[in-house]
Order: structure tokens, then sequence, then C-alpha cells
């Protein structure tokens, strides 16, 4: 019976793992779907996110949902300026091109981040105070934080779904995903769809990040590089483009992860991660959710 | 072919350029004394870095504030390794054949001072590293004493002894797990020295599971781990992760003992775990920064001051390392780098922040360690001293 | 005979040993500052880590960003000989080249069928797992290092060995597998229409590549006395990805001459630091926007180059009859 506690314990442990790489994950689907660029600054947004809503917190002290919503307009901001400035120019440059200016912004949002906050992690304050639910006299239990995390990726991630579909932007949205050029025949303004999908994709991130900050406490300035990768690696699994596939791909990610440092070793859980990004990339690149594109010539 | 000669003269031309730069005039007489300062200022390490960097300067000011050493002010040259073992040799090169100082404090970590230590003793200039604390960092293979490599912080030895000796007698655990920090040479060091010294007098280790630096979820590990049931867990790594670590154990329900090392020292570590995780939670250290000894006190305030946050244990050694070598260049009673070294070598009670420094033959300081715990409100409580 | 006697042969060779003679004259007679010839031999291995990228983004199109994971291998492979196996140094380094060829080869095989973007996030990846393998092998010191290692390469070495490198990937550019190569970074889909085995190709370069940055990686560890895998991560592969972006994708002379001054100026902003990567990053999405063709373009330099830069471009004029 104890083994299936732990295991539960495991899952449960994998699954709020899994909803902040959901959330991430989200992110770098929406921008891929609608550019076709790996947003490689996408991690570091979410790690600017967590620090405009710790300075928010502490310095502005606001409580939770404000801070919340600070650090993600903060960051929707951020994306745009970012797509404007660094990705704009480069829409019609090889893709060789806009990864590296993608991986350039990245490690400037790092060590600028670096030289700002300097190197020394934070403790994130103690926001939404952690009460426990136990199952099985406590062997098994949720706090209340995963419940949040995994509540918040959820509505967001509906929310996301209903815009995409239901609304104007959405439309436009899928659109300029389906056929960029047509799309600016038939009227759609691209930049302004193009700004709207980093802004969502961004604070999204950035609700991860503050998310983060209080369930695991300690933030810095290179916090957002290994959650990046594995968040791209889920939105992989999933079916880069899908928003649905984001949301699966991340909580498998979260539970393999968990499985692994529960029943393996903690220390190769990154290389399982990137082993499976190969495996998916090899075997079916499409992902769960994704559609085989064929490349016309 | 055609290009080839174009890089051909490129290549020359820009060695040239390098050769005449080389040539530097000779200097007039010196007016300052310049100590090099090699550290981990960027990079995955840039955290310890930066600390142990602020309180050196915050050391070599008050020191010349003070009127400096043998009537001449320090000249602090700092230099970024970028926690990269060949910059750091790299860094140690520039600083002792460029700006010609007569020592060198630093590197942090234990890999990036051997990288540095052949360019030491190369060129004859003592290096003195706050918290490199592997053997073999003092010592070569051969068991012989590294002329011009110094520390003033614990060896791993000595340590991961104290540690184990303590959750031996203090806590009568029969059982310990050790929950080791992978890729950190220090937290590497500290736990196969636990473990020797555990299981030669009778303890038994039932859990040794590892985590890597970047790692802020450990749940899915610290289930496996209490599932064996230790009666101590040892988790010597840095208080960052030490913070997590306790928090996120309590949580699953474990309540027996966790027992680190001076990483653990921080300020920040109360408000990463919380007061109620660190409840039955220990660890060896230097000094206790919360002591009424008022050199300690000063120190703590004038960090605060300055930097805006406590020292960690980290500062505390790198600012008595700044004091040391002050100190030693003082005693040497001239700027020559082998009357430095020697000043080093014998060095006797030198009173520091973070205690009473007395030079063995191994380059190390023999001074005691204390054992700290915390009370119901997270702050630091002594509870015992431990004489090597 | 003819072919090799030209003038600009010889000419490049006279220069060519000028500079060889002149540096190890300064290493062998002390007169040349420690930190120069420190910076000298980084300056010559990150030539011939920035040249065999450029093999496989420049002249293949692969965008593959995992280079650091292939020095690593020639690194710790060389040193497990000489340390461990007490093997002789020029072994050492075929056995560190040969070794990161092999890992190139394994790894190419199957992520080169990827293209673009998900090619470099599967280099990425694979360059991590390197560097999380290396720090799980004990055997070689893991996270705390290997330590002990001889301090063996020379002046003599690296000069040679990246003058061995740059003529090899000349002639390789230069041959119908190069050729192949460039039809590849063109447009794969006509290259795979008229005939040519991408893949082969693609594989091809990728394994050269590796087999270069594994040169250097046993150069680079028998002259730094200590290996240790964190420094071998993406942040190292990015420093070469930024030397053969700046020098130009598709030139040599670019990637030596980025080489050259991306290493002088890191070593020049040593007492900078935390400025030197928002520099790099900076400067990267800069050439990217401003000047996406680097420094050299895809071209190389040679006669005609200056030539023309010097008589500004009258000589077409004359020729056009104007």
């Amino acid at each position: 019976m104890e083994h299936l506690h732990t295991f539960l314990q495991q899952v449960i442990n994998g699954v709020s793992l899994g909803s902040i790489y959901a959330l991430i994950a989200l992110g770098y689907t929406m921008v891929y779907g609608i550019i076709k660029l790996i947003n490689f600054a996408h991690g570091d947004i979410y790690m600017v996110g967590a620090y405009i809503g710790f300075f928010a917190i502490t310095k502005l002290n606001m409580t939770f949902i404000p801070a919340l919503v600070t650090a993600m307009v903060f960051c929707a901001v951020l994306g745009i300026i970012i797509e404007r400035v660094a990705y704009k120019p480069l829409r019609n440059s090889t893709r060789i091109a806009a990864l590296i200016t993608a991986i350039g912004v990245s490690l400037f949002l790092e060590y600028t981040g670096m030289l700002i906050v300097t190197p020394q992690p934070r403790a994130f304050p103690d926001v939404i105070p952690q009460t426990k639910f136990n199952f099985f006299s406590g062997s098994v239990y949720i706090t209340n934080q995963q419940a949040v995390i995994f509540i918040v990726a959820v509505v967001l991630m509906f929310l996301l779904q209903y815009i995409v579909y239901k609304t104007k932007i959405g439309k436009a949205m899928r659109a300029v995903s389906y056929d960029k050029d047509t799309a600016l025949l038939m009227g759609v303004n691209v930049n302004t769809t193009i700004s709207a999908t980093f802004a969502i994709g961004s604070s999204l991130a950035a609700a991860a990040g503050i998310l983060v900050g209080i369930y695991y406490t300690s933030i810095s300035p290179l916090m957002g590089i290994v959650p990046g990768l594995k968040a791209f690696v889920a939105a992989v699994l999933g079916g880069i483009g899908s928003i649905p596939g984001a949301a699966v791909g991340g909580l498998l990610m979260g539970v393999i992860e968990a499985m692994v440092s529960g029943y393996w070793s903690s220390t190769l859980r990154d290389a399982v991660a990137f082993g499976i990004l190969i495996l998916i990339l090899i075997i079916r690149p499409s992902g769960i959710f994704g559609s085989n594109v064929r490349e016309k010539v | 072919m055609k290009s080839n000669k174009i890089i051909a003269l490129i290549l020359a031309l820009a060695f040239l350029l390098t050769v005449m730069a080389g040539c530097t005039p000779k200097p007039a007489a010196p007016k300052e004394i310049p100590v090099g300062a090699n550290f981990e200022l960027s990079g995955n390490v840039a955290t310890f870095g930066v600390s142990i960097m602020n309180a050196i300067e915050m050391a070599i000011s008050e020191i010349n504030a003070a009127g400096g050493v043998l009537g001449l002010p320090i000249k602090l040259v700092k230099g970024d390794n970028k926690s990269d073992a060949a910059e750091s040799t790299s860094v140690a090169t520039k600083l002792v054949t460029q700006d010609k100082v007569i020592a060198l404090i630093g590197p942090v970590t234990s890999t990036n001072v051997l990288a540095a230590s052949p360019v030491a003793t190369q060129y004859k200039i003592p290096l003195l590293t706050p918290t490199g604390t592997a053997y073999k960092v003092t010592v070569d293979d051969s068991e012989k004493t590294k002329d011009f490599i110094f520390r003033n912080c614990f060896i791993d030895p000595f340590q991961g002894l104290v540690g184990a000796n303590f959750c031996l007698n203090t806590l009568e655990a029969k059982t310990a797990a050790i929950f080791e920090e992978k890729n950190s040479d220090y937290a590497k060091g500290l736990c196969a020295v636990f473990e020797e010294n555990f299981t030669a007098k009778g303890g038994k280790i039932v859990s040794k599971e590892a985590f890597v630096t970047e790692d802020r979820d450990f749940r899915a590990t610290l289930t496996k781990i209490i599932a064996t049931k230790p009666d101590v867990l040892y988790v010597p790594s840095y208080y960052e992760q030490d913070g997590l670590i306790a928090k996120q154990a309590r949580e699953l329900g474990y309540t027996k003992p966790i027992v680190g090392a001076d990483g653990w020292d921080s300020g920040k570590l109360l408000e990463i775990a919380g007061a109620k995780a660190l409840q039955n939670v220990f660890f060896t250290n230097h000094y206790s920064p919360f002591s009424t000894d008022p050199k300690v006190v000063k120190f703590v305030n004038d960090y605060k001051t300055k930097y805006g946050s406590v020292p960690d244990a980290l500062a505390a050694l790198g600012y008595d390392a700044a004091y040391l070598m002050a100190d030693a260049i003082k005693r040497a009673g001239a700027a020559d780098p082998v009357k430095i070294k020697d000043a080093l070598a014998s060095t006797k009670g030198f009173v520091g922040v973070t205690g009473t420094i007395t030079m063995d033959d191994k380059h190390n300081p023999i001074k005691s360690a204390v054992i700290l715990s915390f009370d119901k409100d997270g702050n630091q409580i002594f509870v015992e001293s431990v004489n090597p | 005979m003819q072919k090799f006697l030209n003038k600009q042969t010889v000419i490049t060779s006279l220069i060519l040993c000028a500079l060889y003679l002149l540096v190890q004259i300064s290493v062998v007679f002390d007169l040349l500052n420690p930190f120069y010839t420190l910076n000298i031999i980084l300056i010559g291995i990150n030539i011939i880590l920035a040249v065999s990228l450029s093999l496989i983004i420049g002249f293949t199109g692969q965008l593959a960003i995992g280079h650091a994971g292939f020095m690593a291998v020639g690194a710790y492979t060389s040193s497990i000989l000489t340390v461990k196996l007490g093997q002789p140094f020029p072994l050492a380094i075929l056995a560190g080249s040969v070794a990161a060829a092999i890992i190139g080869f394994v790894i190419g095989l199957p992520t080169l069928r990827l293209k673009g973007d998900y090619l470099a996030i599967a280099t990425l990846g694979f360059g991590e797992i390197i560097k999380v393998l290396l720090i799980n092998f004990e055997y070689v010191g893991g996270a705390s290092g290997f330590h002990g290692i001889p301090h063996i390469t020379s002046w003599s070495w690296v000069f040679f060995l990246a003058l061995f490198t740059v003529i090899f990937i000349k002639n390789f550019i230069n041959s119908t597998h190069g050729r192949a190569c460039i039809s590849v970074r063109e447009d794969e889909i006509a290259a795979e229409t008229m005939g040519i085995n991408t893949t082969k190709y693609k594989v091809m370069a990728f394994t050269i590549g590796a087999f270069f940055a594994g040169t250097a990686g046993a150069l680079f560890a028998h002259y730094f006395y200590i290996l240790q895998p964190n420094n071998f991560g993406f942040l190292r592969s990015v420093d070469y990805l930024v030397m053969v972006v700046f020098g130009g994708l598709g030139s040599i002379s670019g990637s030596i001459l980025a080489a050259i001054v991306l290493t002088i100026i890191n070593a020049a902003l040593q007492s900078v630091a935390e400025l030197r990567m928002i520099f790099f990053s900076v400067l990267l999405i800069a050439i990217m926007i401003f000047r996406p063709q680097g420094l050299m373009g895809n071209k190389e330099f040679s006669l005609q180059f200056f030539n023309r830069l010097l008589r500004g471009g009258k000589q077409r004029d004359l020729a056009q009859g104007k």
C-alpha cells in the first residue's frame, strides 16, 4: 500500500511541476504557431515575471492577484517590445538568423537581469501560506499552492482556447499561422496579430514565474533556462502549434520527470528530458496532437 | 589558396601589435600594493563569487582607510573567471604577469583553485583561497604541501568528520541518508568524508541520492529518501538548495534531524525555508553571525549597511582572507611574494571574524568548528563547539 | 607542381613561416608576456573550433549548437589517454579527435533528419546530455573535475594543428564533397532532386566538424590543467556560434578573423565581466539585424578582394570601357 501511496505522491508532485511547464509551453507553442520561431527568450520572460512579482509584493506591497496582474501586463509589454525590436526585422530572413537572434535576446535578458538584481537568489514572500490537504493519513498530500497552480493553469488554458477559437483576434492568429501572406492580403493586420500573440504568450510565462516563486520560494536570474528548455520539449511533445498539446505535453513532462527522480536518479532528469525531445523529433515530430505538415516544394 | 595569404598577413599584423604592446616599460617605485582577486563573478557560481568579492572589497577599503599596509594602500585588482577553470588559469596569469600582483586571493571553488595554482606556483606568488575546501587544494599527489597555496576555510575531511561525529554522538543516529549535490565539488567532498566516517564508526547509510544545483523541486527524490526512514539526513549544500530541501522534506512529513555544513549559513535561509522547517536542523560552521563578539557584530552590521543583506559564511571567510593577507604582508615587512608566503605559512593566532586561525603544515587553518541550530523563530542558536 | 608553386602559395607560406617563428622564438626566449602567450594559444584553439563549426553551420547550413559537447569529448578522451593510460600526446590528440568524430557521427545520423529550429534544439540537447553524462562519470572526476592533466600543449602544436584544420577544411569545401554540402545549404530539396545524398553530406560535414572540435578539445585540456563538465555547456557553444556568425556564415577567413577578434575582446573585458555577456548578446542581435552576413559574408580574403578595396572599383570601370 505504501508503494501505491509513494506513487500517488510522485504523480501529484509531477502534476504540479507539469502545470508550470504547461503554462510556459503554451507561450512557446503560440509564438511558434504564428511565426515559426522558437523564442529562446521565453524562459527568461518567465524569470522577469517572477522578479516583477517579487518587487511588486515586497516593494509595492501588493497582494497576490494584483502582483500577478502587474507581472503579466509588464511581461506582455516586454514581449511586444522584444518582438518589434529583435524579431520583426528578421521576419523574412532565414530561420537560422531568427534563432540566433532569439539566443541573443535570451542571453541579454539573463545577464542584464544579473546586473540589475545581482546573481543572489531571492526568497519569494509567502503570499499564499501553505496548507496541506492530507489523504491516507498523511502519506499522500496536496498543498493549496499545488492546487492553485493546477487550477490557474487549467483556467488560463481554457481562456486561451476561447480567445483563439471564439474571438476575432484569435481568428486572426489562426489565419496568420496558417498563411501569413494570404492573411495580409485578406486585410488582417499581421503586425498587430503577432504582437498580440507575443503579449499573450509572455503574460502566461509571467504567471508561471510568479506561481513558481510562490511554490519554490527562491528565484534567481538564471532560473528560466532549464524550465524554458523543458517547456519547449513539452510543447514539442504535445505537438507544437497546438494549445491542448502544450498543456498535455507539459503535464506529461512533469509526471515523467517526477517518475525519473523518484524511481531512478534525479541527476539524469535533464538528460531524460532531452532524450524525450530527440525521440519525439525522430519518431513523431508532429507530437501527440500535431498534424503532419508536408513540406511543399 | 589565395585567401591564405591575407589571413597570414592579418595574423602577423595582429601578432606584431600584441608584441609591441607586450613590451611594457619598467615600473616606477610602487605607490600601492597590488593584490589580485580571482573570482567567479559571472557564470553558474556567481552568487558565491559576488558575495565574497563584496566582503573583500569592504575589508580592503577598511584597511586602506586605516592607513593601508606598510604605509601604502592596497590596490585590489579584480578578475572574473566566469566560473570556468580555463578562465581561472587565464585570470591568474593576467593578474600575475600583467598587473604584477604580489598576492592572489581566490577563486571560490576547489577546481578553479586547482586551475589557478600552477600559475601561482610557477611565478611564486602566494594564493589564498577563502573557500576551496577539497583536500587536494593545498597538498599534491605525493602528499607534499604546495608551497604557495593556502586557505582559511575548513577542509572537507575536517568538516565532514565533525558532521559525522555530531550525528553519531550527539544525535545518536544509527542510520543516515545522504543527499548530494552532484555538480558541486564542495558537496561531493563533504558527502564522501561524511559517509566514510559515519560508516567507520558503525553507522549505516540507508539512502544515497543526488541532485543538481539548478533543481528546485526535490519532492520526488525526498519522498524516496524518507521512505527508507533514516535517523538523520545529511545535506551539505548552499543555502538556496538547503532551504528548499528542508522546507520540502518537512512538508513531506520528515521530522527527524537534518544536518548540513557551512553552506547553510546565510540570512536568506530563514526566508527560503521558514522557521518551522528549520526546527531540528543543525549545521557545522566556523562561527555564528549572531554571536555577540564585537568583531562579528561590527562586520555583520557594516556588511548589512553597505550591501543590504546579512553576510553569509562565504562573505565572512572572504573578509577574513583579505585581512589575513594584509596581516601577512605586514608581518613579511615588504611587498615581497616569497616573504608573504612565509608569513602566511607561519600565521599563529590570527583573530578573524570566523575564528582564530593558525596555519598548519599543510597550509590549512587550525580552527574550531561550531554546531549551530535554530530556535522556534528561526534564529541561529549555538549548540556546541568542536575543537580539531 | 606548377599548381603549387604559384606566387600565392609561396608568399602565403613565407608569411606563415615567419609568423610561426616569430611566436616560437618569443615563447622560447620568454620575450612575450605569458598572458599574451596564453591568449595566442587560446586564439589558435578557437580558430580550430570556429572553422570546424563554420563547416557545419556556414557551409552546410545545419544549425548545430552543441559544439562544446564534441570539444568536451575530445578533451576528456585525450586526457584519459595521457593521464590514466600513460599514452603519448600525439596519440591522445588523435584518440580525442576520433572519439569526438564517432560521437558526431552517432548523433548526426538521427538528428540531421531534422530541420532548422528542431535540429538546433536537438543538438543543444545532445550537448547537454554529454555534459550530464560527464558529471555522472566518476572515472573522470564527475563534477569535481579531471585534475592533473599535463601542461604539454605548445605553440607548435596549436599552430600546426590549426593550419592543418584550415587547409583540410578549405580543401574539403573546394572539393566535390564541399560543393555538395554548399548545395545542401542553398536548397536541400533541389539538391536531393539533383541526386545528391543530402543525409550523407550532412553527416559527413557534422563528423568532420566534430573531429576537429575534438582536436581543439585535446589541445585545450592539455594547456589548462583541469577539465570540468560544467565548462562545456551551452554557454561555451554560444561562444563559438558567435564567432562563426560574426565572421560570416560561409567564410573561413571570416571565422578565423572573428576567432581572433573575439578572443582578444574577451580577454580585454575580463575586468568588466558582468558586461561581457551583455556585450556579446547585443552583438549577436545587432549582427543578425544589421549585418546578417557577418564581417566577411561568404567571401574569403584574397588578392582580388584587396585590389578592389584599394582601387575603389576603378579596375572594373576600365574593363567596362567607361
